[in-house]
């Protein structure tokens, strides 16, 4: 018998819970694999998943979308020698783990912590909840790899956004690999969509996009091209999420300002009645 | 399909008399190469068009839309509403050419012709028994010439289905020639109804039927069955047409409707049209798309390209 051939993995995108390879056909080399270079169209393409992921996503109840989470920790778990086979030490991989279960954990408690009754001078009740703003494009720290990829997303997704992320440049492989993970947990398709390449490329197509709703810049280092986004994301006032400090440590509690920045609220009067 | 002379053209004309003549001409005509079709429409379809010509792309096919709502739900204000986003696509633009025609139910034509009146865009509106054709002749013939007073200048009618198929072209054919009598001066589209017809040589039969009879248009559907228009049936369709010309000299055009929703698709059709019958059809006299929510995607399209920033649907009108 001849010897066998090892099958290589390339590495693509995660587009509308599908894995295509960059529309333009590129691909660049990261740790001896071939890894998909997203382009402008592949953005546009995953901006219309997201879209149309919104209303599935934002519509399920809170306790489904902590039950999908939770499904995605524990396939997260199962997938733990594949991402220290990467380079990733085992420690971030449990505390990705970890904070992938806190944030699940919020699925359900969000919205009775941040809204809430508002007294009145008046014979109303006057509530206020907390509504996932939509779409959400996100660039990943680059590093911790996998740690800092799921500080930005899980708490997004959390509240019923969806995300694009554009994946740290240097660090794509763990970001595809936690696609994934994130296929087979029942998450629906369009929830999630992960760009690789150059941030140069993919971000500033995000920040100018009408059809986006807040830009979370974690992962940008350079200062001039995070004023440049800014500027685009203003066009149609998108939330943004300022580009964390270079020494950020994301092994610490995040509390929920991620989670409650990617929020709008939702007031109603209504008649007491009784 | 070559043959111009005065008298092969006079026995086209005379086709329509008998029943045995125009069934031994229908089933005369060559067989299609289904394979063969699919994959010249699929081969056509892998053509990139970028920048400049895209751009004259988007803008003639928004002239080639044929704004559309057919719906039991249709109301005054909607369809006023629809009228007169054909007028103005996209008012943050003045640029942006007209579309070719609204289409509407005929109890809607009155409230569209108010808008459209003098604007140039053309008005459509379905009859003979829409969508299923199945009524008797004098209630289609009375649904033409109502909506034609009402005030279309266009009516999309539908082949009597149930007849083509039994095999009584006879039927078909003189429904056709008595509608297009009740329609007048207006343009007569005639809805082969491909989906329903089962086969690519039904639909190159129908086509022929159609144009035989006097249809100044061929349209695929109805946009009310599951299987709307496709390419390879488009490309059938347009080989009718250009071989129709041949032989008899004058042009008519192709609707391809329902299922065409982005600005992808329809460029896949113009590179068809231009790739099969030529430049001579790349004009909304003579193509037309019908559809609906095409046209926001091709706003938002000539948007991208005349900003550079990708647009939303929340900058769009909802039809």
């Amino acid at each position: 018998m001849s010897e066998r051939v090892a099958v290589r993995k390339t590495y693509k995108l995660f587009i509308g819970g599908k894995f295509p390879r960059s529309e333009s056909g590129r691909s660049y080399l990261v740790q001896s694999s071939n890894v998909s270079l997203a382009s402008r169209k592949d953005a546009r393409d995953a901006v219309v998943a997201a879209r149309a992921a919104v209303k599935g996503w934002a519509g399920a109840t809170a306790y489904n979308r902590g039950q999908i989470l939770y499904r995605a920790a524990e396939m997260l778990e199962g997938r733990r020698e594949q991402f220290v086979a990467l380079g990733i030490p085992g420690d971030e991989v449990d505390a990705a783990v970890d904070r992938w279960v806190w944030y699940a954990g919020w699925a359900d408690k969000l919205s009775q912590v941040y809204g809430g009754a508002n007294p009145v001078a008046g014979p109303y009740f006057n509530l206020s909840a907390p509504e996932p703003t939509g779409v959400v494009a996100v660039v990943a720290p680059e590093r911790p790899a996998l740690l800092g990829l799921v500080s930005v997303i899980a708490p997004a997704i959390v509240t019923g956004n969806t995300v694009v992320v554009a994946a740290s440049p240097t660090e794509p492989l763990a970001a595809v690999t936690l696609a994934e993970v994130l296929a087979t947990s029942d998450l629906p398709g369009g929830v999630v969509n992960i760009l690789t390449g150059r941030i140069t490329e993919t971000a500033p197509t995000l920040a100018a996009h009408m059809d986006v709703n807040a830009i979370d810049l974690s992962g940008v280092t350079d200062g001039e091209l995070a004023a440049d986004l800014e500027v685009k994301a203003a066009e149609n006032l998108k939330r943004v999420l300022r580009p964390a400090p270079v020494d950020h440590d994301w092994s610490v509690d995040p509390g929920v300002t991620r989670m409650t920045s990617l929020l709008e609220t939702k007031t109603v009067w209504h008649p007491k009645g009784v | 399909m070559t043959a111009t002379t005065t008298s092969a053209r006079s026995e086209l004309s005379e086709l329509g008399r008998s029943e045995t003549a125009l069934r031994t001409f229908l089933h005369g005509l060559p067989g299609v190469d289904q394979v063969g079709a699919e994959q010249r429409a699929a081969q056509l379809g892998t053509r990139s068009i970028k920048t400049t010509a895209k751009a004259q792309a988007i803008d003639l096919a928004i002239r080639m839309v044929d704004l559309t709502t057919l719906e039991g739900a249709d109301t005054p204000g909607k369809v006023r509403a629809l009228a007169a986003k054909a007028l103005r696509p996209d008012p943050a633009d003045p640029s942006c050419p007209h579309v070719g025609a609204v289409c509407v139910y005929p109890a809607m034509v009155p409230y569209v012709a108010e808008v459209l009146r003098g604007s140039g865009v053309h008005l459509a509106s379905v009859a003979t028994a829409f969508p299923s054709g199945q009524a008797p002749l004098e209630i289609k013939l009375a649904d033409t010439r109502a909506a034609v007073a009402a005030g279309a200048d266009e009516i999309d009618m539908v082949i009597n289905r149930g007849a083509f198929l039994a095999g009584r072209y006879k039927e078909v054919y003189d429904e056709i020639v008595a509608t297009k009598e009740a329609a007048g001066d207006a343009h007569l589209k005639v809805i082969l109804e491909t989906g329903e017809l089962a086969t690519y040589d039904n639909v190159r039969r129908a086509s022929w039927l159609a144009m035989l009879a006097g249809g100044d248009f061929i349209k695929t559907s109805t946009g009310k069955v599951p299987v709307a228009a496709t390419l390879p049936v488009t490309l059938v369709m347009l080989e009718a047409v250009r071989d129709f010309r041949a032989a008899t000299g004058r042009q008519v055009g192709v609707k391809p409707a329902g299922g065409i929703k982005n600005t992808k698709d329809a460029i896949k059709y113009l590179v068809m049209v231009n790739e099969t019958v030529g430049a001579d059809w790349l004009d909304p006299d003579w193509f037309r798309f019908g559809a609906s929510s095409l046209l926001n995607d091709l706003l938002m399209q000539r948007t991208k390209l005349t900003t550079g920033t990708y647009s939303g649907p929340d900058y769009f009108t909802l039809d």
